[in-house]
């Protein structure tokens, strides 16, 4: 029972970052028509993000301590970050160690240029284009971005730890009435999953409550018909491509303490959230969120020693697996609308 | 790849040539032969291959064999402070190139794949006319090239390359390895963690499913095992896994108290990082504490790995603290030239390369099975790891290894690892036909000078 409770608790936490990434995919096919292949370069950027303001937090001048000797045998020269300068030693190192929380401010902006000058700058050229277009230029674009950040930031992951105050474990197993330290499990884990889950309802709330979010919508039903309104969907669009490119984003820099990001982490998602996507339905919002959790908390069950003791490897196929059963039963995915890429 | 394809040109050439040679050697029949062998140089310059990963998850590692490789080539050749070259016990090396002949070198690119390391090394073997082949960061890479250089009569001398299996059921007669390996590592461990952990131990395994992942889990486990250690599981994660969450879970299930991360690379500081966030450090189990163990450990790794690997136990090759005179003179030169200190992949390679340009200068020739009888069974000193001995039979050094802990009170970002403790050569040395290396099947095969 613990392992199964452990169990699910990591799959909400995978399906967390496959629902966040599906979800920018599904808004970029759904308004704009294009399957975004540079989506987790999107993510793998707003991880590094995180890196960036840790380093800019972390400038330092350097002081020159005699006592002690670097390894040629000369005085140590020690790093003192402006920071400590600025705001005192103790209050400067916090700043530092909130880097990751902070770097959510850092990331909006950021993101947000970045999606509208890959989608203003190279996507827009390539909306008429076959999807086979699309999916070779995003492709490539996404070598381009990895490439320039290994070139910045190395080959090699960079550790991105969390707050202090946010690094150990939470007896979870104690919370819910079992025997303490049963189930243990790390509170940034569960900070993930509750940060999806408000990003998740952010974009579904601005999506169905604000006027914007009814013509994007309107838009993504017959964009012909809105056009023909007098609205400028296509600036509406371009506003959408920069908001699927913060969420992506986001859902990079707040999983930085989870696993050091590296510039290869964004392929790492990508084919895993291109299934979700293609389960929960193309060009459905609610389809992508519901095939990321169900996914992610699949994988996790497949991962149990006694699942894989019966049968090797299964964790390593079981999201391959059951997306042939799905789509064999239900060909549009969970909830895919008819007419999306049947034409 | 058929012989006939990779060296037919060359072949015809030096074979034409080599119809004047004897076909059986001696070390003076060597000397001044610059003929009948693959790749023979002419002019008075020699060109090396050095074929490491410069894009791909251990393109760092590749960074620092590379600045180890050209500091090598000015050394060679005169420039700098001569390195460890004053140290080496050998004194063969005067800093006139290689047999009076100027270093140069090319480079090629691993991407750590197998395939694109061998059209590295086959595209410097066949157009830059590269006399030795050196790099690599990863076993497959290892294994795969040396086997390709024993195709094409060419020298392989590995870089870093920790699978039992380089020398040991993969050892062919044209490659040597200086770096150390997982028997070793085993073999120096096992005893640490007994004096440290006690020897009523239970350890749960998770191991990268490769060559490398396998020879190491197999080498942990029998010298574990054999100091009254229990395994109670062995788990295969897969090469490409970064979320190692759903395989420390279930560790938690287990009744054991120590977790073994065969794990190299980023799949080290995933899992580490994994085991510390699901508080296996502050656990307890069957009355110990628990404890993480690394196998393998690299300084480039554990900066990845960052604070986690604080008191963590593992082994290395080499560091760049240790005291003896070689190593203080690596340690200048190359942190004078670049600004940090060496890794243990940058050591290793350096080392590599002069020791061949010593065999080489000691045989007389560039021939491969010349350099090759030169480096069988020789003994040296000066290059760290103290007394080193290139054995014959399966052409792997036998050299101190190191236990290290990740510093509790690190300095600086390359203050990372403390020696615990220099395991001395004679507890990590093995029989040549021992059952970890491949057993009595595994041969090195004859020597091919690819003419």
């Amino acid at each position: 029972m613990d392992a199964i409770i452990l169990q699910f608790l990591n799959g909400l936490d995978k399906g967390s970052a496959y629902a966040l990434i599906a979800l920018g995919l599904t808004l970029i096919f759904g308004t704009l028509g294009v399957v975004n292949f540079a989506h987790g370069a999107l993510f793998m950027i707003g991880a590094f993000c995180a890196v960036t303001l840790q380093r800019l937090l972390s400038l330092s001048h350097q002081i020159v301590d005699e006592t002690q000797k670097d390894f040629l045998g000369n005085p140590l020269k020690v790093d003192v970050p402006y920071v400590h300068d600025w705001f005192g030693p103790a209050a400067g190192q916090t700043i530092i160690e909130w880097s990751v929380p902070l770097a959510i401010l850092f990331a909006i902006p950021v993101m947000a240029l970045v999606g509208v000058i890959m989608e203003r700058g190279l996507i827009k050229h390539f909306y008429k284009r076959p999807h086979a277009d699309q999916i070779l230029v995003t492709f490539g674009l996404a070598i381009v971005l990895q490439e320039i950040i290994k070139a910045f930031y190395g080959a090699n992951p960079i550790p991105t730890p969390a707050p202090p105050a946010f690094t150990g474990s939470f007896d979870f197993g104690a919370f819910i009435g079992l025997d303490p330290n049963t189930i243990i499990y790390p509170y940034w884990r569960l900070i993930y999953f509750a940060f999806a889950m408000s990003v998740i309802a952010a974009v579904f709330a601005f999506l169905q409550f604000t006027t914007f979010g009814m013509v994007v919508r309107a838009g993504m039903a017959d964009r012909e018909t809105v056009g023909m309104l007098g609205i400028n969907i296509d600036k509406r669009f371009t506003v959408m491509f920069a908001i699927a490119a913060c969420v992506a984003g986001l859902a990079g820099v707040m999983y930085t303490p989870i696993n050091s990001p590296n510039y290869h982490m964004g392929m790492d998602f990508l084919v895993l959230s291109f299934v979700v996507v293609v389960v929960g339905g193309m060009g459905s919002l609610p389809g992508a969120v519901l095939a990321g959790f169900l996914l992610g908390v699949l994988e996790s069950f497949a991962s149990l020693g006694v699942v894989i003791d019966l049968i090797p490897g299964i964790n390593q196929i079981i999201i391959y697996l059951v997306a042939i059963v799905i789509l064999l039963t239900r060909p549009r995915g969970l909830m895919g609308r008819k007419g999306v890429m049947e034409e | 790849m058929s012989k006939s394809d990779l060296t037919r040109r060359r072949v015809l050439k030096a074979g034409a040539a080599g119809l004047a040679t004897p076909t059986i050697f001696t070390g003076a029949v060597w000397a001044g032969s610059h003929t009948g062998f693959m790749n023979a140089p002419q002019g008075d310059t020699v060109t090396l291959g050095f074929n490491v990963p410069q894009t791909g998850p251990y393109a760092d590692e590749g960074a620092d064999e590379l600045r180890a490789y050209e500091l090598a080539v000015e050394h060679l050749n005169g420039g700098g402070d001569g390195g460890m070259i004053p140290t080496f016990s050998s004194k063969t090396l005067e800093g006139n190139g290689i047999l009076g002949k100027k270093v140069e070198y090319v480079t090629g690119d691993t991407q750590t794949k197998s395939d694109a390391a061998r059209a590295s090394a086959k595209s410097m073997i066949e157009k830059d006319g590269a006399i030795m082949i050196t790099g690599g960061s990863s076993s497959g890479v290892a294994v795969a090239v040396q086997a390709l250089c024993q195709e094409a009569g060419i020298i392989f001398m590995a870089g870093l390359t920790h699978s039992n299996d380089t020398t040991g059921k993969d050892r062919k007669a044209n490659g040597f390895r200086h770096f150390f390996n997982s028997y070793m590592s085993g073999a120096a461990l096992a005893p640490v963690l007994a004096a440290n952990y006690g020897k009523d131990r239970k350890a749960y395994h998770l191991t990268a499913d490769y060559n490398w992942g396998y020879t190491t889990e197999e080498a942990v486990v029998q010298a574990t095992e054999a100091m009254g250690w229990e395994t109670v599981n062995a788990v295969k994660t897969p090469l490409t896994q970064t979320d190692f969450s759903s395989y420390i879970a279930p560790v938690l299930q287990t009744d054991a108290d120590v977790l073994v991360l065969n794990h190299y690379g980023g799949n080290m500081i995933n899992s580490l990082t994994s085991a510390v966030q699901f508080g296996l450090r502050e656990k307890t189990a069957n009355g110990k504490d628990f404890e993480i163990v690394v196998p393998l450990y690299s300084r480039l790794m554990a900066r990845g790995a960052g604070a986690n690997v604080k008191g963590i136990f593992g082994s290395t090759n080499w560091h760049w603290s240790l005291p003896d005179a070689g190593s203080q003179a690596f340690t200048k030169s190359f942190g004078t030239k670049y600004g940090f200190p060496p890794s243990q992949a940058a050591h290793t390679v350096y080392c590599q390369t002069l020791l061949y340009a010593d065999a080489v200068n000691r045989a007389g020739s560039f021939n491969p099975c010349a350099v090759a009888e030169a480096l069988e069974d020789f003994e040296f000193d000066g290059l760290g790891n103290g007394k080193t001995l290139y054995r014959g039979a399966d052409h792997q050094c036998f050299k101190d290894v190191l236990v290290v802990r990740g510093k509790e009170n690190p300095t600086s970002e390359f203050d990372l690892l403390e020696i615990v403790e220099v395991t001395p050569v004679s507890q990590v040395t093995y029989a040549p036909d021992h059952p970890q290396m491949g057993g009595a099947e595994a041969t090195l095969g004859s020597c091919n000078p690819g003419a």
